[in-house]
């Protein structure tokens, strides 16, 4: 049986590149989905039958239990749970990593590994799992409003974080050079644990899409080192996959909002610049109904509507595709301006659209849709704020200067549906409030876009 | 085994470059799909779990970490499959 694994691997590891390439298209992506479930498969079939193992009463028993607790989450879970979902994935991935580096690393605590290159690559995977593995689940409390989503500073913050990756990695390096000082483990395992949640607890809501990305990529990489200190070329080709997936997402996240890395995962944004607002509230904001918001809306031409982070919370999804179906019916050609960093994790808004029955032609990317908008009769902002702000690309004092941007103020009109004049989560002051092409819808997102769907379908008269 | 196989190296590097190919061309639109995706795979770490789990002469310590992350991965694998299928199922062309 022995004969089959190699075979085994490399067939799982075309699978899971097969797998791959079918995502690049909606119409190919769920035979992309079938060909990563037959590789896993196989590659799990060619780890049963391998000569070394000999006992699967445990084995059978977890993968029972993991597959109760997997079906119905995977069945449960409301689409909009989707970016707290991947989080705790990541947690659950980047956990087993770690927990299988630590049982590699006691089988291999003796002299003879010392400074082997098994030793190094196990220390890296351990180090990164169990960091990955916090670090996902502080997104997951963030995300899931278990905790403020608000950055958790507090003084010297850097020197501490610095402090414990330092004692994270001179412990891990005197592991590997000598594994026979056991009594170290879990101090280094207690400290990567550590550095994960003092990873993420300074970042703010609004990065959450590049944290995820960046997450995904090194659970990736915690699984490639883990091939590298097994010696298992299947592992090392899956995370490599994963991790080149995640860090594409990562930079996407990051050219999206003009940032770097680093000032992602130590800025503090958010924080620094939320006093830097208000103040100066003499400008004229204009205000409509929902009446005279379909109204226009009915006499567009072109209509774009860009959808935010606040159409997520909200849960107004299902109320815009009702909105959408109900100009579509007028002659009215519909389009939706999809930010990267829109929502919570990077297709957050895609994914909810899709669910309302929105067809995905009409969910345009940021750099399609801005050629579009000057032609545009009238743009509809649904809980969008930054991703929108004029200032990114007018003034270069602002703090997000340079990020790109839907430019939805070069629409003949603009309606912005607001709660209040709250400042979004830069905490910025956003200038498309109070232009004279731009109508504030206020009101909450779901109830205004159902009255104006309402007001759209029954001709005016209110009946539905 | 005590020092790196030039091998491994190789297979990463390949696996990456192609990994990068792959995923730019990935379309927008499945970004979320796109990491449930990937995470499923990445899943495939319960290959190592389940020889550290049944293999003989484990430790009880050896077991014990490998149930648990035999069981992580199980669920990983088995969520993230069928929650990108679902995903995936929503997306609709026009007209349909």
């Amino acid at each position: 049986m022995d004969a089959f694994v190699p075979f085994a691997a490399i067939a799982a590891s075309a699978l899971f590149i097969l797998s791959l390439m079918w995502m690049s298209h909606p119409s190919t992506a769920r035979r992309g989905v079938r060909a990563g479930e037959i590789g896993m498969v196989i590659a799990i079939i060619g780890a049963l039958v391998q000569h070394e193992v000999v006992d699967y009463n445990l084995i059978i028993i977890a993968m029972i239990a993991g597959a109760a607790a997997g079906i119905p989450m995977a069945l449960l879970m409301p689409m909009t749970a989707i970016p707290q979902r991947t989080a705790i994935s990541h947690a659950f991935g980047a956990l087993a990593v770690g927990l299988i580096g630590a049982a590699e690393y006691y089988k291999h605590a003796h002299a003879e590994y010392a400074g082997g290159f098994i030793m190094w690559a196990l220390m890296f995977e351990i180090l990164l799992g169990f960091l990955t593995c916090t670090a996902s689940i502080i997104a997951f409390a963030k995300l899931q409003e278990l905790m403020g989503s608000r950055p958790v500073s507090f003084p010297g913050q850097r020197i501490v974080n610095g402090a414990v990756a330092l004692a994270a990695v001179v412990i891990g390096v005197t592991l590997a050079l000598d594994p026979t000082q056991t009594w170290l483990f879990p101090v280094f395992a207690a400290l990567a644990l550590l550095f994960g949640i003092l990873l993420v607890i300074p970042i703010g809501g609004a990065d959450m899409p590049t944290v995820i990305a960046l997450l995904n990529s090194y659970a990736g990489l915690a699984a490639s080192a883990m091939g590298f200190a097994l010696g298992n070329k299947l592992l090392i080709v899956a995370g490599a996959l994963d991790g080149a997936s995640g860090f594409i997402l990562a930079v996407i996240m990051c050219k999206a909002m003009n940032r770097s890395f680093a000032n992602v995962m130590f800025g503090g944004f958010g924080n620094v610049v939320a006093g830097a607002a208000g103040g100066k509230d003499d400008r004229v904001v204009r205000s409509a109904s929902a009446e005279e918001a379909a109204m226009q809306l009915e006499n567009a031409g072109t209509v774009v509507i860009v959808p935010g982070y606040g159409m997520a919370v909200a849960q107004a999804q299902h109320k815009v595709s009702e909105l959408y179906q109900a100009l579509t019916k007028k002659g009215v050609d519909v389009k939706f301006a999809i930010h990267p960093v829109a929502g919570r994790m990077p297709g957050h808004m895609n994914v909810l659209l899709a669910e309302a029955n929105v067809p995905y032609e009409q969910l345009v990317d940021l750099d399609d849709i801005n050629p579009e908008l000057p032609q545009a009769d009238v743009a509809v902002i649904i809980g969008a704020n930054d991703t929108v702000n004029p200032s990114a690309r007018d003034d270069p004092q602002s703090a997000i200067a340079g990020m790109p941007i839907i430019e939805a103020d070069r629409a003949k009109s603009v309606f912005v549906i607001k709660r209040s004049m709250n400042a979004g989560f830069a905490g910025i002051d956003n200038p498309i409030y109070y232009n004279s092409n731009t109508q504030m819808l206020f009101g909450d997102a779901k109830d205004m876009v159902g009255s104006i769907a309402k007001e759209l379908a029954g001709g005016g008269s209110g009946l539905h | 085994m005590n020092a790196l196989n030039a091998d491994y190296l190789f297979v990463f590097i390949l696996a990456a470059f192609l990994g990068f190919q792959l995923i730019k061309k990935v379309s927008p639109l499945l970004h979320s799909p796109l990491m449930s995706l990937t995470n499923a795979i990445a899943a495939v770490v319960i290959v190592g779990a389940i020889t550290i789990t049944g293999e003989e002469g484990a430790t009880p310590l050896a077991k014990t970490l490998g149930f648990i992350a035999v069981f992580c991965a199980t669920v990983n694998l088995v969520s993230g499959f069928m929650i990108t299928d679902r995903m995936l199922k929503m997306f609709k062309p026009r007209g349909k």
